[in-house]
C-alpha cells in the first residue's frame, strides 16, 4: 500500500492530452548581473511528465512566480532552457506559445469590460475559432465549472462572487484545451471553504482533461493535496526537493524542507491516504423490520449492531442491551449520529469527524450509499504505522514532536 | 449703457435670430475642430508615451507651458505669423486642449489594473491587441472625462476668437462691449454657457453608452 494523493490514479492512465514540461538548468537574474548578488532563480531543473500536477511551493519571494513565468516567456531566463514536449520555447513565436498555454493568476485578471462569455472566449477568439464553436465551448466550460451559462454568460465580472470569478479565470485558461496550464495561486483570494471546494473541483476536472499543470502556492497543505509532484523552493530560487507529496513528508531532503512541511507532517500524511488504504472492519448488521431475536443472535458478544434499510444503506447503530425481545426493529431505535465515509474520504477527514462525533466507529459506504465496512481510530492508526514502516524501511515514524535538527535528511 | 435702456431688448433678439443661429453654428465648428484636432494629436502622443514612459515628463512640461500662456497674449504672438485667420484661432484653441487630453488618455491607460494587463499578455495578446481591446476600452471613461473638460474649456475660450474675426458667440460679446449695448453681450454669454452644459451632458450620455460594464456593478 502506497501513500497517494486522492484522485490522481485515473490521470496516469488518461495520458495523451498533456505535454511534458522541462526546465533545464534555468536561472533568472533581474537587472544587470552583479557579482555576488543572488538571482531570483538559480540553476533550477524540473521535469513534469504529461498530465501531472507539479506544485511549486516555498516562502514568499523565493522565485515561484518567476519560474512559472519563464514557461510562457513573460520572463525570459538569463540562462538555461525551457522545453515543452522537447521543443525549446525560445523557438516558438511568443504569442503562439502563450495561446497554447493556459494562464491563471490569483487576482484573476478577468477583463472587467467584457462579459463572462467574452472573457472565457478570449483565447479561442485569438485563435480564430468559428463563432459557433466558440459559443458551444463557452457554454460547455461554464457548465463544467458549475455555473449556469444562461445565468452568467452575459454578466460582467463585477457581478460575480470572488469564488465564481476565480472559477471563470480557470475556465478562461482551459478554453482552447491547452496541453499545459500555469496557475499562480489560483485559489489564493477566496475563503478556506470556497478554496477547498475549488481545489476539489479542479482535481475532478483535471482527472478528465489530463492537462499538464504547474501550480504555484505558498500553502504546503495545498501543495500536498494538489500535487502529483511537489517542488519545494528556497530563497534565491534554489530547488530544495522535488518529489511526490508522500515522499516529501516521509523523507524531507533537508532541514529546510522538514521545517517547511511542518512538525505535523505525520498528520499531514493522513490527508494523502483515503479510506481505500485501510483494512475495513466488520460489524454485525440487522435489517429493518427484522425480529429482535434474530438480530441479537447475530450480534454475538458485540454490544452494537448496525441497522441497514432494505437497500443495505446504514440507518444507524442499535444498542443491543436496549432492544426489547418482543419487538420488531424500527429505524427510530437506531442512533444515526455515526459518521459516514466513502472510499474517497481522506483519513485526515475521517479522524477529525470521528473525534467530533464522539462515536468510535464510522460506517464506510460504496458509491450507492450501501454499507461496506467500518472504520475506527484504531484501524487508521494501524494503517498509518504500516505505511510509515513500509516507506521508511522499518524506521520509526517521526512523532512530529521531534526537533527538526534530528530529522534532517 | 444708456440710462433708461432695458437690460435685454427682446425685439433685438427676435430680429437677429438668424445671426444668432449662425454664430452658434460657428462656435460649434470652432470648438469641434479644436477638440477634434487636439484629440488626434493627444491620442498619438499618448500612445507613444505608453510605449516610452520617459517622454511623459517632457510632453506634459511643454503642453503645461502652452496651457499657462494667456489666450490674448497667445493670439497677439501668432497674428504676425499666421494673420487674422482660422489657423491662428485653431492653433491657440488646440494648444489649450493638449494638456488635459494627454493627461487623461495616459492616465486612463495607466489605470488599467496590472493583473488585467498581465493576463492579456499571458494569454497571447499582441501589443496592438492589448492596446485596442483592453487598455483603451478600460481607459474610456477617464478619456471621455478629459474630453468633457477640454470641450467645456474650449467653448469658453472660443468666445475670444471673435477678436481675430473668426465669429462665434464671442462676436456678440464684442459687439455689446463696443456699442455699450447689453443685449448681445448677455445673449453671447448665456448661449456660450448653455452650449457648454448641453455638450457636456451629451458627452456624459455617450460615456454611459460606451461603458456598459461600469453601470453593471451588482
Ligand atoms: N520584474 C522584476 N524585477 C526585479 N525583481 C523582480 C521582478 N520580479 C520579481 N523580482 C524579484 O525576484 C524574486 C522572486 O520573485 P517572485 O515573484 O518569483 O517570488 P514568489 O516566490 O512568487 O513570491 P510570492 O510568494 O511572494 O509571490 C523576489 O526577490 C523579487 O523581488
Ligand atoms: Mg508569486
Amino acid at each position: 500500500m502506497a501513500d497517494r494523493s486522492p484522485g490522481h490514479d485515473a490521470l496516469l492512465t488518461t495520458g495523451g492530452r498533456g505535454a511534458t514540461v522541462e526546465l533545464r538548468d534555468v536561472s533568472k537574474q533581474f537587472g544587470p548581473a552583479v557579482k555576488g548578488t543572488a538571482g531570483a532563480v538559480n540553476n533550477l531543473s524540473i521535469e513534469v511528465p504529461p498530465g501531472e500536477i507539479c506544485v511549486l511551493v516555498g516562502p514568499s519571494g523565493c522565485g515561484k512566480t518567476t519560474t512559472l513565468k519563464m514557461v510562457n516567456r513573460l520572463v525570459e531566463p538569463t540562462s538555461g532552457q525551457v522545453l515543452i514536449d522537447g521543443q525549446d520555447v525560445q523557438r516558438i513565436e511568443v504569442t503562439a506559445l502563450r495561446r497554447r498555454i493556459g494562464y491563471v493568476i490569483q487576482q484573476t485578471g478577468l477583463f472587467p469590460h467584457q462579459t463572462i462569455g467574452r472573457n472565457v472566449a478570449t483565447v479561442p477568439r485569438l485563435l480564430g475559432w468559428p463563432e459557433e464553436r466558440i459559443r458551444a465551448r463557452v457554454d460547455e466550460l461554464l457548465r463544467l465549472i458549475g455555473l449556469e451559462p444562461e445565468r452568467v454568460r452575459d454578466r460582467y465580472p463585477s457581478q460575480l462572487s470572488g469564488g465564481e470569478r476565480q472559477r471563470v479565470g480557470v475556465a478562461r485558461a482551459m478554453a482552447a484545451e491547452p496541453p499545459v496550464m500555469l496557475m499562480d495561486e489560483p485559489f489564493g483570494a477566496v475563503d478556506p471553504i470556497v478554496r477547498e471546494r475549488l481545489q476539489n473541483e479542479f482535481l475532478r476536472l483535471h482527472r478528465r482533461l489530463g492537462t499538464t499543470v504547474l501550480l504555484v502556492t505558498h500553502d504546503i497543505d495545498e501543495a500536498i493535496k494538489m500535487g502529483t509532484r511537489v517542488a519545494v523552493m528556497q530563497q534565491g530560487g534554489h530547488l530544495a526537493q522535488y518529489a511526490p507529496p508522500a515522499e516529501l513528508l516521509t523523507h524531507p531532503a533537508s532541514e529546510f524542507v522538514a521545517d517547511f512541511v511542518g512538525a505535523d507532517r505525520g498528520l499531514k500524511r493522513l490527508s494523502l491516504m483515503t479510506v481505500d488504504d485501510v483494512e475495513l472492519g466488520r460489524a454485525a448488521t440487522a435489517r429493518l423490520g427484522e425480529p429482535v431475536g434474530a438480530a441479537r443472535a447475530r450480534a454475538g458478544t458485540a454490544s452494537w449492531i448496525l441497522l441497514l434499510d432494505a437497500d443495505g444503506r446504514p440507518e444507524g447503530w442499535l444498542s443491543v442491551g436496549q432492544l426489547r425481545e418482543d419487538r420488531e426493529i424500527t429505524s427510530e431505535l437506531a442512533d444515526p449520529s455515526s459518521p459516514i465515509f466513502t472510499h474517497e474520504t481522506t483519513l485526515r477527514e475521517a479522524i477529525s469527524r470521528l473525534l467530533a462525533t464522539a462515536v468510535q466507529t464510522g460506517v464506510v459506504v460504496d458509491e450507492n450509499g450501501r454499507y461496506e465496512g467500518t472504520l475506527s481510530l484504531e484501524t487508521v492508526g494501524a494503517a498509518l504505522r504500516a505505511s510509515a514502516a513500509e516507506s521508511t524501511n522499518g524506521a520509526a515514524v517521526p512523532s512530529g514532536a521531534e526537533p527538526a535538527t534530528e530529522r534532517a535528511q | 449703457m444708456t440710462p433708461g435702456e432695458p437690460l435685454i431688448r427682446w425685439d433685438w433678439i427676435v430680429r437677429n435670430l438668424d445671426v444668432i443661429g449662425q454664430r452658434v453654428g460657428e462656435h460649434l465648428v470652432l470648438t469641434g475642430l479644436a477638440v477634434g484636432i487636439g484629440f488626434v494629436i493627444s491620442f498619438v502622443l499618448s500612445i507613444w508615451i505608453a510605449r516610452k514612459p520617459r517622454l511623459y515628463a517632457l510632453v506634459t512640461w511643454i503642453t503645461g507651458i502652452l496651457y499657462t500662456i494667456p489666450s490674448l497674449a497667445l493670439f497677439a504672438l501668432l497674428i504676425p505669423v499666421t494673420g487674422l485667420s482660422l489657423l491662428t484661432a485653431e492653433i491657440g484653441l488646440v494648444g489649450y486642449t493638449l494638456l488635459i487630453l494627454i493627461r487623461n488618455i495616459v492616465g486612463g491607460i495607466r489605470s488599467v489594473p496590472a493583473d488585467v494587463r498581465e493576463a492579456a499578455i499571458g494569454m497571447g495578446y499582441t501589443e496592438r491587441q492589448l492596446l485596442w481591446r483592453v487598455e483603451l476600452p478600460l481607459a474610456l471613461s477617464v478619456i471621455i472625462a478629459g474630453v468633457r473638460v477640454a470641450t467645456v474649456t474650449t467653448i469658453g475660450l472660443t468666445t475670444v476668437t471673435a477678436l481675430i474675426g473668426q465669429g462665434g458667440l464671442g462676436y456678440f460679446i464684442l459687439e455689446g462691449i463696443q456699442r455699450f449695448f447689453s443685449t448681445p453681450l448677455i445673449v453671447g454669454a448665456t448661449l456660450s454657457v448653455l452650449l457648454a452644459v448641453l455638450v457636456d451632458a451629451a458627452l456624459v450620455l455617450l460615456q454611459r453608452q460606451l461603458t456598459p460594464w461600469a453601470r453593471a456593478t451588482s
